[in-house]
């Protein structure tokens, strides 16, 4: 197959994963206990975002600036700061820590 | 309030800023995707059709990854194919939140990722989920095909995202999504362990698999223990 061909075939694999989820009947989380996993599924997935998001490195952990970003971003919820603040304080952490030679 | 209000009301949601931040953020990403792509032998427009088909950013650097490192279309297809999973995850439960009719399950399923998964699930109400999940969908869809175009064509200008901190934001974004959830002692407690868990699969099992096994871990904390028993109604539509 032809390197168009896996892109497309790869693109629809993609999109019927997604779709597949939405058609799971919505009243399946009408059921209290079901409800209550669900929520708790919420909040491992951002978890497990959040940890990704600061240390994964393909198959792996890595330590650099990131971190200092989350800590940093902590900082600024623990003051109440708005959402964008919080983005813009990681940003800043992450970009200043490279320029001091953190990795 | 049907899903044409939620549209016509969304720039006057708090959660239409946190979806445009989001956005702006995840979509510098795309100038990175977008030179990796090219620098692993797709062209440009195959780069682009990566981001505005498949539209899946662990997916596609997966795909241009295996290429990159001389793997075949089948070995890419596979791993971006089993990095995606976890959107089928995130599907079931906006499904149920946002109750989106037949016509728009398609499109919504489209924008289903990380970041529009994340923003809808962070906000308090029905309808702040409806917003933040179209403001963060549609608005990663046009900043990243955007910024993978700029990439594409131009990607050695740019320099590396990572000297703007770029991924610091995107990290500094997910945690300011969690933070509302950690009300209670039962959700802290949930959040370390499953941070704990993804931290200790990451080196152990193939990239995407990890935020599953922590989905997991959490569903049963929540099936046989008490997390979540607090409000739960508040929680979810």
């Amino acid at each position: 197959m032809s390197l168009w061909g896996w892109v497309l075939l790869a693109s629809a694999i993609a999109f019927g994963t997604k779709l597949v989820g939405y058609l799971v009947p919505a009243t399946i989380l009408d059921d209290p206990r079901m409800l209550r996993t669900a929520n708790a599924v919420t909040i491992g997935l951002l978890s497990a975002l959040v940890v990704m998001n600061t240390a994964a490195a393909g198959q792996g952990l890595l330590l650099d600036a990131r971190l200092g970003a989350v800590v940093a971003a902590a900082v600024a919820l623990v003051l109440r700061a708005p959402f964008l603040v919080v983005v813009i304080t990681g940003a800043a952490a992450a970009a200043g820590l490279r320029l001091l030679g953190f990795p | 309030m049907n899903d044409m209000d939620s549209f016509t009301r969304l720039g006057r949601h708090p959660a239409f800023r946190t979806g445009a931040s989001v956005a702006l953020a995840t979509g510098l990403y795309g100038i990175s995707f977008g030179a990796l792509g090219v620098a692993a032998g797709l062209d440009v427009w195959q780069t682009i059709a990566l981001s505005a088909l498949m539209f899946t950013g662990g997916s596609q650097f997966a795909f241009v990854g295996v290429l990159a490192g001389g793997g075949g279309g089948t070995s890419a297809t596979g791993a971006a194919s089993l990095l995606g999973v976890r959107n089928a995850v995130y599907g079931v439960q906006l499904n149920a939140m946002m109750r989106p009719g037949p016509a728009l399950k398609p499109l919504a399923a489209h924008v289903t990722i990380d970041e529009s998964a994340a923003t809808s699930m962070a906000q308090p109400d029905p309808h702040g989920r409806r917003v933040g999940f179209w403001t963060a969908g549609v608005g990663v869809w046009l900043t990243w095909v955007a910024f993978t175009v700029l990439g594409a064509v131009a990607g050695d200008l740019m320099g590396d995202p990572k000297a703007w901190g770029l991924d610091g934001a995107a990290a500094a974004a997910m945690l300011g999504l969690l933070w509302p959830r950690l009300k209670t002692g039962d959700a802290w407690a949930l959040a370390a362990v499953t941070a704990l868990v993804t931290m200790v699969a990451l080196p152990l099992l193939p990239a995407g698999i990890p935020i599953l096994v922590a989905g997991a871990v959490a569903g049963l904390w929540g099936w046989f223990g008490s997390a979540g028993r607090k409000g739960p109604r508040e929680a979810t539509a």
